[in-house]
């Protein structure tokens, strides 16, 4: 497959390995944000190929793992009021609320549907006028664009039985929150390529440059991820604390101007608590007055929630990079992705499904 | 979630007033949205996620990224050409 298999040829990887091994010194520390690469890392082996001295740690990049338990309660009860089709991105059915998850509400008889695109659920609406149509807008910079789309195409087709309900979180404040951390230990970061598609990287360097950290933005092949982290250790040897492209072929410095102004139009900037980290000000958007009318917190009574958390998980550790999977007591025990303690264990972009799925039992 | 997929359009269309496209991801069709993407022609590459393209894939970069890590490395003549990987 195009722009897919190129970047996976193992003698590429390996030439790149050997570079990062040359040129190498001292021991560094850098996080990839992103949870795709998380997976990308541990399925393809690329930590266990890296020289001692690099240290890879996970990062937040998960956008299932960071939704708030109160947005999932709030899901649940929506999921389960009868008018409702209730309509999410899959990975979102298994993330545990405080009782109980989206599958065992439609197991109960809430209509709980998993689509691909929000368009299917601007279809679902149009198809189903005598019902509520309910979608969870949830995820970083990459999902705000189809998601935006969708509020504002409710809007020109006058849909009114169409509503969000909206979690979106942004990279760069939690950039800010790990690297202003007291217990930070990360000196370089792998910048999410996919976010830096639509938002470009003009945000990252002053972030560089106030903590002394360089970046590298790059992409999902291990390829990708190989020449990331080698321009991210050529930056850290040098002490150049800058942002470096690693993923040319999909990402510019300015990224997609029809999306950012799209999002723009539709969200604001507010103060967003993350799952397991806590809030993070400044650090998601929800939907501005202008299309109050399409906001399911508002459609819905479901102001008044109070979660409960798994006191065993300790995803929001994992999730700062302060520890790994195999340090939790309950990973692979009480915690497993058919049975998950926290929402790390449930994504597809969560690093200890990853751990899991990859037989990754012990410490490296 | 934010793993979007590379694939190359084969039809461009209008729907409910958004522009739409078939899109071909290595034999498989999907539709994508093409609205972030208002540049991009048929025969194009393009980063699809959540069904919207987010980003036109730039063909020149992504050749020469692999023509300077070749080149610097001078590995088809040392190794062969390139297996066919899935």
């Amino acid at each position: 497959m195009k722009y897919v298999s190129e970047y996976r040829d193992a003698r590429l990887v390996k030439a790149v390995l050997d570079d990062i091994r040359h040129e190498v010194t001292r021991p560094w520390v850098i996080m990839e944000i992103c949870g795709g690469q998380t997976h990308s890392i541990v399925r393809h082996g690329i930590d266990q190929l890296l020289p001692p001295k690099i240290e890879l740690v996970h990062g937040p990049g998960c956008p299932v793992c960071v939704t708030p338990l109160e947005q999932i309660d709030r899901a649940l009860a929506i999921a389960s009021d009868p008018e409702v089709i209730f309509t999410s991105y899959g990975d979102m059915l298994r993330v545990p609320g405080s009782g109980r998850d989206l599958f065992s509400v439609r197991a109960s008889g809430g209509d709980v549907r998993v689509i691909y695109s929000p368009l299917d659920a601007i279809k679902l609406a149009q198809e189903n006028p005598h019902r509520q149509v309910v979608f969870f807008a949830i995820g970083f910079e990459t999902t705000a664009p189809p998601n935006a789309m969708s509020v504002v195409q409710a809007k020109s087709l006058g849909l009114e039985n169409f509503s969000v309900l909206v979690s979106h979180v942004r990279v760069p404040p939690a950039m800010h929150a790990i690297l202003g951390s007291p217990h930070n230990r990360v000196q370089g970061f792998l910048a999410a390529g996919h976010v830096c598609a639509v938002m470009g990287y003009w945000e990252y360097p002053p972030i560089a440059e106030q903590y002394q950290a360089s970046i590298a933005v790059t992409g999902f092949e291990p390829l990708d991820i190989a020449r990331g982290i080698l321009q991210v250790i050529r930056l850290l040897e040098a002490g150049e604390y800058v942002v470096a492209n690693a993923y040319k072929r999909a990402v510019t410095l300015e990224g997609n101007r029809p999306a950012q102004d799209l999002i723009q139009r539709v969200f604001e900037s507010c103060d967003r608590k993350w799952r397991g980290v806590g809030l993070i000000p400044q650090s998601g958007w929800r939907l501005r007055s202008e299309f109050a009318e399409f906001d399911a917190e508002k459609r819905f009574d479901v102001e008044a929630i109070t979660p409960e958390e798994s006191p065993l998980c300790i995803a929001g550790e994992i999730l700062q990079g302060l520890k790994k999977p195999v340090d939790c007591s309950a990973f692979g025990e009480q915690c497993t992705p058919e049975n998950p303690l926290g929402a790390t264990m449930v994504s597809s972009e969560g690093a200890c499904a990853a751990y899991y799925q990859y037989g990754r039992t012990e410490a490296v | 979630m934010c793993l979007g997929v590379p694939g190359k359009i084969k039809e461009i269309y209008k729907k409910d007033n958004l522009r739409m496209a078939r899109v071909d991801f290595g034999g498989v069709e999907r539709e994508a949205c093409l609205e972030y993407v208002p540049e991009a022609a048929v025969g194009e590459y393009i980063v699809v996620h959540v069904g919207f393209a987010i980003s036109l894939l730039s063909e020149e970069e992504a050749h020469a990224t692999l023509d300077l890590l070749r080149e610097i490395m001078d590995l088809e003549q040392e190794l062969g050409p390139e297996p066919d990987l899935p």
